[in-house]
């Protein structure tokens, strides 16, 4: 397996708040990895770090050997790594391939003056985008509800349609911050599954989830943070018995 | 004709409510009298104006109210290149656009990052400084001190000229501008100028429809939605904001060109701040981001009032009233844009009747 991602010693501080402290680790291609500790630890922090949300206060972040920082989160897009939100942030006006369309825009090439000439490119890329959009909900299994408003669909279909608009980008690492947030048990299995289609399809997945059930089924690798320092890594039966991890987040879960 | 009838019934229903006005106005043209036609005319520039200004209000949903800056610019461009060098109105359209959309990007570049109202404010001093810029005719000092640095750099005449007149002629404006001559035919009747002027409208409108559903247009409408997710999803939103603001102040520049014809003489106080409010008010009255909102604002904000003349002074009190209940009852505007359609391979739309695929 080869190296996609690799953090070494990223710190981030906000004013006297050090959210993320001297985190490094490391994802292979292919490799589904679960990022997880207590509210508050900073794992959401991490993401808008490697999304270039946020600069890092010190440290060094590489995609594919290369440093992302100081580069713009739509480059980054571009680069190959597309991220979900934790709270929804959908076009909500805007129908739900629209949605995905704005997935498939960083892939796309005609501006403004084509679009007004309607050049030949222009309809063929449109076309194209338009067939992709539709391949990319077919996938997450919402083509039924393309025409739909975003703002009308179920919370869990909203959750699938975020995962939708990022993978429409191509990426090849994917970043899901808590894809089981207001999910049913019913809707979260099929995410299981989803993520495991993912992965097969050859994309690095990187994600957030309180749900330690669907963690414990869908992730290869498991991080855990606890106040911004990283308090173990390893496959997740190392984790479901790491001491300091059950004192830490798990422990309140079992009792 | 059946063939026509039958393309007609397969467009979305707001394009059929644009052709049937410029059917309908097209008709009008040739019954009503001067005065009428003149304030037709108005509309239509207007229309122009807030259908530039929609691209970047409506759509990116940008705050801008300077929008009459750009407007400004086009028209003085086009009166000075033609009465100091006889250059003909029409020809000059695409450089007043140029010079508008320069001077927008080099104004907006440090002021695009400003999020809603903290941008409404600085555009309002945008339109402030170009109006003041006209009243004190800048220009000429510009042009008298570079002249004083390098004196071979402009002719004798042309600074004698800038002696005598000024460049932007100061607050009396620039007159004697000539009538545009549309390849030997001169436009000078009401009548001419409605034909010039919703021709260009006609243009304007099926241009900036294309944009709708393509890719540029999209982006606009994700920045106005969430712009942290349009970012997030790999779309340039400054790339955007800034397109969008350009490509508004071309339009403007280019809508000045012919008021500058329409008007034969233009001064500073035509292009205030005043005039700024009144082309934001179309684009969010009528609807922001469709473009028969637009289009019917226009109707509405410069139309409406003139035909309630005879009321005189209660009209403004009506208009502002009318306002208020507008913003509280339907403050998406009148008429807001309609979803996009487009032909999504494999999908069945289970809910519309008929059952087509």
């Amino acid at each position: 397996m080869s190296l996609l991602l690799k953090l070494q010693n990223v710190t981030k501080k906000f004013g006297g708040l050090t959210a993320v402290n001297d985190v490094s680790f490391e994802i292979d291609k292919g490799s589904v990895v679960g990022l997880i500790g207590p509210n508050g630890a900073g794992k959401t922090t991490v993401f808008n770090l490697i999304t270039g949300n946020y600069a890092p206060t010190s440290g060094t972040i590489d995609f594919k050997g290369n440093s992302v920082l100081k580069i713009a989160p739509n480059k980054i897009v571009k680069m190959g790594i597309a991220r979900t939100f934790q709270t929804i942030r959908l076009f909500q006006n805007m129908s739900v391939i629209e949605n995905v369309l704005a997935g498939c825009h960083c892939r796309m090439k005609s501006g403004s003056i084509a679009a007004m000439l309607r050049l030949p490119s222009q309809k063929k890329e449109e076309e194209e985008a338009l067939k992709k959009a539709a391949e990319t909900l077919d996938f997450v299994g919402l083509l039924h509800e393309a025409e739909n408003l975003a703002k009308n669909l179920s919370y869990g279909q909203q959750r699938l349609l975020e995962i939708a608009r990022a993978h429409a980008s191509d990426p090849e690492l994917i970043i899901l911050d808590e894809p089981a947030g207001g999910m049913n048990d019913q809707e979260t299995s099929d995410l299981v599954n989803l993520i495991g289609k993912i992965a097969e399809s050859g994309i690095t997945v990187l994600l957030i989830e309180h749900d330690m059930n669907l963690v414990m089924k869908a992730c290869h690798k498991l991080i855990v943070l606890e106040y911004g320092t990283k308090i173990a890594e390893g496959v997740p039966e190392e984790i479901k018995n790491n001491k300091r991890v059950i004192e830490a987040y798990l422990g309140t879960d079992e009792d | 004709m059946n063939k026509i009838i039958e393309r007609f019934k397969k467009i979305e229903t707001n394009t059929q409510i644009i052709l049937a006005i410029f059917v309908i106005l097209f008709g009008l043209s040739f019954v009503l009298d001067n005065y009428w036609l003149d304030v037709i005319n108005n509309v239509g520039l207007y229309a122009i104006l807030a259908l530039s200004l929609n691209i970047i209000l409506g759509s990116a949903g940008l705050f801008h109210m300077g929008h009459a800056a750009f407007y400004a610019i086009g028209a003085y461009l086009a009166a000075i290149l033609n009465v100091v060098y006889g250059v003909p109105l029409l020809w000059s359209i695409p450089l007043c656009g140029l010079l508008a959309g320069l001077v927008a990007l080099i104004v907006a570049r440090p002021i695009i990052h400003l999020r809603g109202d903290y941008l409404l404010i600085v555009t309002i001093g945008v339109v402030e400084i170009i109006r003041i810029a006209l009243v004190n005719d800048v220009l000429k000092d510009f042009v008298l001190v570079i002249n004083g640095i390098m004196p071979d750099l402009f002719s004798r005449d042309f600074i004698k000229m800038v002696y005598s007149q000024g460049i932007t002629g100061g607050s009396n404006g620039v007159f004697g501008i000539s009538r545009p001559n549309f390849f030997g035919y001169i436009i000078k009747s009401p009548q001419d100028f409605f034909y010039l002027i919703f021709g260009f409208t006609a243009i304007t409108i099926f241009l900036f429809k294309r944009l709708e559903n393509s890719r540029f247009g999209r982006a606009l409408i994700y920045l106005k939605e969430d712009d942290v997710a349009a970012e997030g999803s790999g779309i340039n939103t400054t790339h955007y904001k800034l397109v969008a603001f350009v490509l508004g102040a071309v339009w403007a520049g280019m809508a000045g060109n012919l008021f500058a014809a329409k008007m034969t003489i233009i001064n500073p106080d035509s292009f205030n701040f005043e005039e700024s409010v009144v082309m934001f008010t179309i684009v969010i009255l009528g609807g922001s981001g469709s473009i028969l909102g637009v289009v019917v604002g226009a109707f509405l904000i410069i139309g409406l009032p003139e035909v309630f003349r005879e009321l005189e002074s209660a009209r403004m009190l009506i208009f502002g009233l009318a306002m208020i209940v507008m913003m509280i009852f339907r403050s998406e505007g009148l008429i807001p844009p309609l979803p996009q359609k487009y032909k999504i391979p494999g999908f069945r739309n289970n809910n519309r009747n008929g059952g087509e695929i």
